[in-house]
This record gives structure tokens, C-alpha cells and sequence, in this order.
């Protein structure tokens, strides 16, 4: 009688999508009873994960890829009363693989808890955030994969002890190369973002915007013609068409607003807008708006907060 | 001597390009007043942005390398004129399913039924439907096939029967090598946006002529369904802040928002 959890890390540290996995796995638990094992391939210490609400820790080391991954998973999970991955970009392809495999119904997209669980019912976002969309589940050991920082989780305290097995992977490909960008926030998943769009006339603008996030500890985006002319990379471009991102705080600086550029970034809990258009589309979606010139506006902002962080 | 294109030339190269049928990006979505689905009422459909790339990219390898291009659809036959414009921007042919799948799993399983009858070297998914949002149809398909699998794929180059894949993972990017064929989820980046082409006459004419088959379907059933569709509630009012007065927006960031 299990939920089985699947913990991500970065560099060894437990991801903070999967801390919120593991709370999503423990609320499901305790709605039917179960306990909740979570899955990792890192050494940090099983008590972080118990103290989010793990009852068991398995280490085991991970195959490379979302293949090889989702078949050590499916051994792990065959009797499990679900399943919980965190809608990261790995997630994102461990998730469908192991439903195929175990034939098993699959929410993605996924923005709440279970509402009930006999029938398992749950919330996902549709049409790029223009709908929700109430899903059933059916079957045995569902898998309920959900969008990062959309459902918030709790701390508490919690010993856990770690137990090692190991699980062949079966890997398909072969991995010949990663490059990733130390230090950087990764979008999907990250709290703030900062983004800008054609109103900033150039790449070379960028570095304020740059400063902004990092005061905010924020993550960097773009709309999609900033990254078509490459004055960002294609990884920063969010929107229907690209990352969809639900940060507490999204600030967009010189974006107009299209429809496909809303349809990705809606689901933020805070909206900022700076544009020199009181017109621009984008104040409709927003909480907080200011218009005014981006390279007025932003250099002044970036030491306001510097003051406030230096205050508080 | 040969060139290197010569050398790579394949004319036998047979490239799968699935797609789906959406709404159009700029769409206004309204819901069936059950609430139970979509209504298509003044909604035009278009082939998934994400597959648009995914069928430029076929055509730059075909071009390259030789080949055949077949785009396929699991949907009803309203799903046809999407299908007739990936022809006529250059798909040789295109296979219709013939169903209404109720999840992704069963269009994975459709699909895979015809792929397991049919032999491909590439097959070509978007990461994406903008409809459903779900991203799951290409890596079931490439699970059930037990084929190797590169996701949110941003780069893709074929000699011979070896593929090597770019992906963009979270912070980054991760490189594949795979012997196909393989199955892969694409997105902006495998073409360039000044790549996408646009049908033209000559295009939209010959689509005519091109064969669009339809296979019955042989799956049923499926593991989701859709309880309800609401529309999110509607923002409050936006604050404005003096653009020379930042500190109040700081403040009210912090103590209204809490978001700081
Ligand atoms: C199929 C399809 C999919 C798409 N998908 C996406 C997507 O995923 N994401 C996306 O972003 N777009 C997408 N788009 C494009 C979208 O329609 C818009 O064209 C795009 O979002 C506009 O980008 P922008 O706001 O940066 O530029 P613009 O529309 O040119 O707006 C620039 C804004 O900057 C303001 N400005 C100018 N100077 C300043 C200044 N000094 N200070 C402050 N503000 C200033 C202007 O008032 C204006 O509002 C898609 C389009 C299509 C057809
Ligand atoms: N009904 C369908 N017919 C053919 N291909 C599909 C269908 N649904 C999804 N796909 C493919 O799977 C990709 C991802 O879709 P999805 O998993 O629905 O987000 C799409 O970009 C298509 O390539």
C-alpha cells in the first residue's frame, strides 16, 4: 500500500520540485491510506526527504535517460497505488514512458491535489492555460505528474532512513555530451521570472535585465521574437509555443502581451508589467503595472529592491 | 569521388511526421455547456505549432538525404484539411486513423499499430499538442516501441543509420547518439522559424493528387477522461504605480503580494 515518489536532484541535492513531489505523494497517501517511498538516486539524507513526508527512501542509481529511468521505476512501483513525478523536463519524459509501460492512466499538466480519490479526480491546466480541465483517472497505480511550484508544500519534521537496491536500466541511447549553465535558474521551476521582450531593441540591453533577476534570485525569459533573431537562446523563450512557467512573480519588460505569449506565463501567482504603451494588451493579465521606459524604469527598480534586501 | 551527400543519399529513407490537429493559436476558447468538452464553434484548426517544425525538419533531411515523408493523424475526418495542407507544404503522404481517442495512450497505441506495420527510419512527434497540453504521446509511443527516445529536441542530424540528437533539459542540453530508428519530440529550434513554409499553389494542387489513407481504427477505451472544463477565474483589476515611484511597487510586492 504504497505511493511511489520519483526525487530528482541537481548536483546531488534534492530538487525543490521534489520536496513538493513527495508532499504531493504524502497528501495522496494519507487520502487513501498508504505510505509514500520515495525514489532517488542522490545520497543527501533520507530525513530531508522524510521531514516533506517520506515513510521509506530507496537509493538506487538512476539510469541516464527517461527510458531507462521509467523501466527501473515501473520494477520499483509494480504494486504501488500511484505514482508522483514532478513535471520537471526529465519528469516531463519519465512520466508518459512509464504509464506506456505499465499501462497506467496519466494526468500531466497536473495543478492540484486529488479532489476525491475513488474515482481519482484531479485539476490539469488545458489549452496553454485558457481552460482547467477536471480529469478521472482510472485503472491501477495512476500517475499523477504535476507542474512545478504549483502546489506548494509543507515542511515538517521527519527522520528517514535510506535504503540502497539496485535496478539494472535499460538505456536505448547513449548519451554523448551535456552542457548545462552552472548557477543558472532553471525556468520551469523557478519562483521568479524576469522577462523581456522586443521593447528592449537589442541584445545588448540584456544586462539590466539580467541584474533584475539576480536581485530576485530570478530565472531569465524572453517572448518568442527575441529568441527567433537570437538576441536570447530558444531555452528562454516562453509562451504557447514554449516554457510555460508559474512563478510566484513573473516581470515582463517591454512585452506586448499577445494572446500565445499570455497562454505560457498566466499561471503566475504575480504579475508585473513594465511597458512604454498605457495600451499594451498586457496590462489586462497583470496585478501590478508601470509605464514607462524599460531603461528608466528597470535600472531604478533593481536598486530599489537592492535597498529593500539590504533593509529586510 | 563521391560527396558526402552522395555518400549519405537514401533514397529509401522512410520519415513519419505525426501530427495534430489544434486550435489555432490566436483562438478564443469556450467550452459545451455540459462543460464536458471543447466547442468548436469559430475555432479554426491548424497543425500543432510544434509539428510544423517537426515536418520542416523531415523536409530538410529528405532534401538532404532522400526519403519518403508521411505525416499521420488519430482523429476524425474533420481532421482532414490539416492533413491535406502538411501535403501540400511537401508531405508525400498522409494516413488518417480513423477515430476519436478518448487519451493519449490510445492515440499512442494507434499509432504504434501502424508504425509496427509499417517501417520507418525516423519518427517525428511535436513535444507538444497546444490543445491538451499533455506531452505524453511521443515518449509512450517511443516506450511501446521500446525505441530510443529524445525529448524536447532541438537538434537532430542522420548519417546513415546512426542519429544524433540535441535535447534541452533543465539548464541546459544533453547530446544522443542512437542507431534508429528513434523517436523523437521536437520543438523551435530543430528548424528555425524562417524555415516554416507556407503551402504554395504548386503545393496546394498536388496535395490534391496525394494519397491520404484511411485506416480503421483498432484500439479502444482509454485510462482519462475528461470530467469538466472551466474557464481560470478572471484577474482583478491591474494596480498602476508611478513609474517614478518604484519603491511603492517594492512595497507593494512585498506586503500585498507577499511575492518578494
Ligand atoms: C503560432 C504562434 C505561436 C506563438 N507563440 C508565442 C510564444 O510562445 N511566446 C511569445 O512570446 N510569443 C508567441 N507568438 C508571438 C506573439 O504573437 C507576439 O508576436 C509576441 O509575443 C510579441 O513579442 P514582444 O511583446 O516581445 O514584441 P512586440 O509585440 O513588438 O512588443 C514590444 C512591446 O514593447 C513595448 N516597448 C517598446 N519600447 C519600450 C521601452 N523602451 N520600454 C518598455 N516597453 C517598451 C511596446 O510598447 C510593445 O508593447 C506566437 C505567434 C504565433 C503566430
Ligand atoms: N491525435 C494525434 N494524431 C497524431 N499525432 C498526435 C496526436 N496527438 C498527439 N500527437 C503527436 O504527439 C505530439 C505531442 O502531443 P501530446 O502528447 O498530445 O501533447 C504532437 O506534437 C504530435 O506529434
Amino acid at each position: 500500500m504504497s505511493i511511489v515518489v520519483f526525487v530528482e536532484d541537481w548536483n546531488g541535492a534534492y530538487k525543490k520540485a521534489s520536496y513538493e513531489a513527495v508532499g504531493y505523494g504524502k497528501n495522496w497517501a494519507s487520502m487513501i491510506g498508504a505510505k509514500v517511498i520515495a525514489v532517488t538516486s542522490s545520497e543527501a539524507p533520507a530525513a530531508e526527504l522524510a521531514s516533506y513526508g517520506a515513510d521509506h527512501c530507496i537509493q538506487i542509481s538512476l539510469g541516464q535517460t527517461a527510458m531507462g529511468i521509467a523501466g527501473q521505476l515501473e520494477a520499483l512501483s509494480a504494486d504501488a497505488l500511484g505514482v508522483v513525478i514532478a513535471g520537471t523536463s526529465l519528469g516531463r519524459s519519465v512520466a508518459p514512458a512509464l504509464a506506456a509501460i505499465k499501462e497506467s492512466a496519466l494526468s500531466t499538466n497536473t495543478i492540484s491535489l486529488p479532489l476525491g480519490t475513488s474515482p481519482l479526480h484531479v485539476k490539469r491546466g488545458a489549452f496553454s492555460s485558457k481552460g482547467i480541465e477536471t480529469i478521472e483517472l482510472s485503472g491501477a497505480s495512476p500517475i499523477i505528474s504535476f507542474v512545478p511550484n504549483s502546489i506548494g508544500f509543507e515542511n515538517a519534521n521527519g527522520e528517514g532512513v535510506m535504503e540502497s537496491q539496485e535496478i539494472a536500466s535499460t538505456e536505448l541511447l547513449q548519451v554523448v555530451g551535456t552542457e548545462v549553465a552552472s548557477g543558472k535558474v532553471a525556468l520551469p521551476e523557478a519562483e521568479a521570472v524576469v522577462s523581456a521582450g522586443r521593447g528592449l531593441k537589442g541584445p545588448e540591453n540584456w544586462g539590466m535585465i539580467e541584474e533584475l533577476a539576480e536581485v530576485l534570485g530570478a530565472a531569465t525569459a524572453c517572448s518568442k521574437p527575441v529568441s527567433d533573431v537570437g538576441w536570447r537562446p530558444h531555452s528562454e523563450h516562453v509562451g504557447q509555443t514554449g516554457i510555460q512557467v508559474n512563478p510566484n512573480l513573473y516581470i515582463a519588460i517591454g512585452i506586448s502581451g499577445a494572446i500565445q505569449h499570455l497562454a505560457g506565463v498566466s499561471a503566475s501567482k504575480t504579475i508585473v508589467v513594465v511597458n512604454t504603451d498605457p495600451e499594451a494588451p498586457f496590462f489586462k493579465a497583470a496585478d501590478y503595472g508601470i509605464v514607462g521606459d524599460a531603461f528608466e524604469v528597470v535600472p531604478k527598480l533593481v536598486n530599489a529592491l537592492r535597498a529593500f534586501k539590504a533593509a529586510s | 569521388m563521391h560527396s558526402n551527400l552522395e555518400a549519405n543519399h537514401n533514397p529509401t529513407m522512410n520519415i513519419l511526421v505525426c501530427i495534430s490537429h489544434v486550435p489555432d493559436t490566436t483562438a478564443k476558447i469556450n467550452f459545451t455547456a455540459d462543460g464536458t468538452s471543447l466547442d468548436p464553434a469559430g475555432v479554426q484548426f491548424v497543425i500543432n505549432p510544434y509539428d510544423e517544425f517537426g515536418l520542416t525538419k523531415a523536409l530538410h533531411l529528405k532534401e538532404a538525404q532522400g526519403g519518403s515523408i508521411t505525416v499521420i493523424n488519430v482523429g476524425p475526418v474533420t481532421t482532414e484539411p490539416t492533413l491535406r495542407k502538411a501535403l501540400a507544404i511537401g508531405a508525400d503522404k498522409a494516413v488518417r486513423i480513423d477515430a476519436t481517442p478518448m487519451d493519449a495512450i490510445t492515440v499512442a497505441k494507434e499509432l504504434k499499430n501502424h508504425i509496427e506495420a509499417n517501417s520507418y527510419d525516423v519518427i517525428i512527434c511535436g513535444q507538444e499538442s497546444i490543445d491538451y497540453n499533455g506531452q505524453q504521446v511521443p515518449a509512450m509511443l517511443a516506450a511501446m516501441l521500446r525505441l530510443p527516445f529524445a525529448n524536447a529536441c532541438v537538434g537532430l542530424s542522420i548519417q546513415n543509420s546512426t542519429a544524433t540528437a540535441t535535447s534541452e533539459i533543465d539548464g541546459g542540453h544533453a547530446t544522443y547518439e542512437a542507431t534508429l530508428p528513434m523517436v523523437i519530440g521536437g520543438k523551435k529550434g530543430l528548424v528555425e522559424e524562417k524555415d516554416l513554409r507556407i503551402p504554395n499553389m504548386r503545393g496546394i494542387m498536388s496535395a490534391r493528387t496525394k494519397p491520404l489513407e484511411v485506416v480503421a481504427s483498432s484500439e479502444n477505451g482509454g485510462l482519462t477522461y475528461a470530467v469538466a472544463f472551466k474557464k481560470p477565474a478572471g484577474k482583478a483589476e491591474v494596480k498602476m504605480v508611478d513609474a517614478d515611484n518604484v519603491d511603492e511597487l517594492v512595497r507593494l510586492l512585498h506586503e500585498e503580494a507577499k511575492a518578494i
